[in-house]
Order: C-alpha cells, then sequence, then structure tokens
C-alpha cells in the first residue's frame, strides 16, 4: 500500500509542477522513455547479476560461507552476550551476518528473523524491543555488503569503465555506517528504557 | 591497479578453492545464475513502473526543483545536492532507490561524481524502514525503542562517507 501511495504522489508532483513550469511535452516523453530505460537496462544488467550470483552459490557450496560465519562468531559474542551459553542462536546470528556480507538478502532475512524471535523470547517476549533485540535489528538494517552486485549491474548497464570499481569506497562507507549504528546503539541504550 | 582487478581475482580465487576441494563449480555456477535470472525477473516489473514515474518527474523539472532546495545543506555536508531524491527514498523501498539511482547515474553519467557516489550510497545502506518493520512484525516485537534512531544515523554516517570516499578515494 506504501508503494501505491509514493507511486501517486510521484505522478501528481509531476503533473501539477509540469503544468506550472510549463514542461508538459517533456514530462509525457518522459513517463515513456523510463519504461523503455527500465527494461533495457534491466536486460542488461542479467549478465553480472547472474556471474556474481553463480559466484555466490560458488562459495555457499564449497563451505566458504560456512568459514566466513565461524570468523564472525568472536566479534558477534561481544555484541551479543547471550551467544555465550546459546551456540544455536550463535550460528543463527552468524549465518545471517554472512549472508548479508555476501549479497544474499533472501537467506539473510529468515535468519535475522530467527534470531531475532529467539532473543525476544529470552528476553520474557514482551513486545518491547530488548538491547540484543535492538542490535540485531540495527545490524541486520545497516546491510554490511562485501559486493553490492545489483549495483555493479546496473553501473555495467550504464557502461561504466569498470563496474566495481566502486568497491574500496563502498567498503568504507558500509563500514563507517556499521560502525556509527553500534554505537549509537550502545549509546542510545542507557539513556532510552 | 589492483582495484580494477578485484572481480576477477575474487572469482578465481573462490572457484579455485571449490574445485581443490572436489566441488563441481560448473554445475553451482548455473544454478547460481538461474537464481540471478529469477531476481532479475522481481526486479524489471517494479522497475518499469517506479523508472516511469521518477522520470516523469525528472522531465517535469520538479527533481532538479527539489535538488535546488535542498543544496546550501547539502553544500554543509560535502554531499552533492543532486542526490537529495535518492536520499528521500532510500529507507522506504529498495526498487524505488534503484530506479532513483539509475536515473541519477543515466543523467549525470555512470562515470561522474554524481554517478559514483549514487552508487556508492546504494552499495553501503540499506532499506531501513523495511527492515525494521519486517524483522521486528516476524519476531513479534512492537516497541522498537531506538532502534529506527540508531539505525538513521548508521545510514545518515554511510551517505556522508560515501561522498567523502568518492571525493577522495575514486
Amino acid at each position: 500500500m506504501a508503494m501505491s501511495v509514493l507511486l501517486v504522489v510521484m505522478m501528481l508532483t509531476s503533473v501539477v509542477y509540469a503544468i506550472c513550469a510549463g514542461t508538459v511535452t517533456e514530462m509525457s516523453a518522459g513517463l515513456l522513455e523510463g519504461a523503455e530505460l527500465a527494461v533495457r537496462l534491466g536486460i542488461s544488467m542479467a549478465g553480472v547479476l547472474c556471474l556474481w550470483s553463480g559466484v555466490v552459490e560458488v562459495m555457499r557450496r564449497s563451505g566458504l560461507m560456512l568459514k566466513l560465519s565461524s570468523l564472525l562468531k568472536g566479534p558477534l559474542s561481544v555484541l551479543f552476550p547471550e551467544t555465550k551459553t546459546d551456540p544455536d542462536l550463535r550460528s543463527d546470528l552468524a549465518a545471517s551476518v554472512s549472508a548479508n556480507l555476501l549479497g544474499l538478502g533472501n537467506a539473510a532475512t529468515p535468519l535475522s528473523i530467527r534470531a531475532c524471535t529467539r532473543l525476544h523470547d529470552n528476553a520474557g517476549r514482551t513486545g518491547v524491543a530488548s538491547d540484543s533485540v535492538c542490535m540485531l535489528v540495527i545490524l541486520g538494517a545497516g546491510s554490511l555488503q562485501l559486493i553490492p552486485a545489483t549495483v555493479a549491474a546496473a553501473r555495467a548497464s550504464l557502461n561504466a569503465q569498470n563496474p566495481f570499481e566502486i568497491l574500496p569506497a563502498t567498503w568504507l562507507a558500509t563500514f563507517v555506517s556499521c560502525t556509527a549504528g553500534i554505537a549509537c546503539g550502545l549509546l542510545l541504550r542507557k539513556i532510552w528504557k | 591497479m589492483i582495484w580494477s582487478m578485484i572481480a576477477p581475482l575474487i572469482i578465481l580465487g573462490v572457484s579455485l578453492y571449490a574445485v581443490l576441494r572436489g566441488h563441481d563449480i560448473f554445475a553451482a555456477f548455473l544454478a547460481g545464475a538461474k537464481e540471478g535470472l529469477a531476481v532479475l525477473v522481481r526486479i524489471v516489473p517494479a522497475l518499469v513502473t517506479l523508472l516511469a514515474a521518477i522520470t516523469m518527474l525528472r522531465s517535469s523539472g520538479a527533481l532538479d526543483a527539489f535538488s535546488e532546495l535542498c543544496r546550501p545543506l547539502f553544500a554543509l555536508l560535502g554531499i552533492p545536492p543532486e542526490t537529495a531524491p535518492l536520499l528521500i527514498i532510500r529507507p522506504f523501498s529498495g526498487s524505488g532507490a534503484l530506479a532513483m539511482g539509475i536515473d541519477l547515474m543515466s543523467r549525470y553519467g555512470v562515470e561522474s561524481v554524481v554517478g559514483k557516489t549514487v552508487a556508492v550510497m546504494l552499495g553501503s545502506t540499506e532499506t531501513t524502514f523495511y527492515a525494521v518493520s519486517v524483522i521486528c512484525g516476524a519476531a513479534g516485537v512492537t516497541k522498537t525503542r531506538y532502534i529506527i534512531p540508531a539505525a538513521l544515523t548508521a545510514d545518515f554516517a554511510g551517505y556522508v562517507t560515501a561522498a567523502a570516499a568518492v571525493k577522495w578515494l575514486l
């Protein structure tokens, strides 16, 4: 429903603004251009998207993803003290973060939900987010992503010289963003009961 | 440059590791690529609808007017004001943000500062409100306390860093 509202707001703004600014001809042409561009780019995005999904599948089947998860267990037990006594929770958390890292959003969401439900149950299932639940959702909403495949695919479809050139900048931005989220969470948990 | 080699190096490294451990990587690549096509089938219909609406907004002149309005604030933060509409839509809709990103990259050039900043912003932040409502909704959490402010702070830090990183690193 939210998307429908968004669409109507965008279209209404366009029409009203175009009438006021005298850009009605351009606006009408834009509608068709946009639809055409979406299909054209969508098709040329397919190459990078399929290739990268293939790489991720190789990582998953060869056990590289499990390796990544076990590397993450140490840092995660600092952020989530209850994982020290609950190994299942720890592996769920590690798996969801590593699925996020590889850009497997589809796999990461159910794992995050499972870990979140478990944390919430541990806290007595009151409906109020405990500090650990907050930390998990902040991390999950923070998208620690190593290879942003969709964006790289979009860059490739627009004829970028090197679609993956943005990687170092993306890693830095993701890292700073995640650190800021965690720091903000640790700070706010003291005052926001 | 090492960074221009990063994608081939990752693919080679992963493939070598898997083959040496006796895995059929060709079958895995095929299965994954099929998954990639499924992702595409999910993205394209949303992209057609949203990109049509966004291009309408763009060619009416409303987006440029909005960016102009945001210029003083964005200049203060060192973020290109052209990215303002992307930052508005980013926390709410993933496909909307992708469509807005594509519009910005194709309009200002994929290799321009604006184009690269857009790509880094898209790659380093999430659809915050959507993610929070899905995870909390499914887990039965109704009072989210400081989750939204902290997650939005994270996004904000990501945007500022993205703009700075494109300026200094790329």
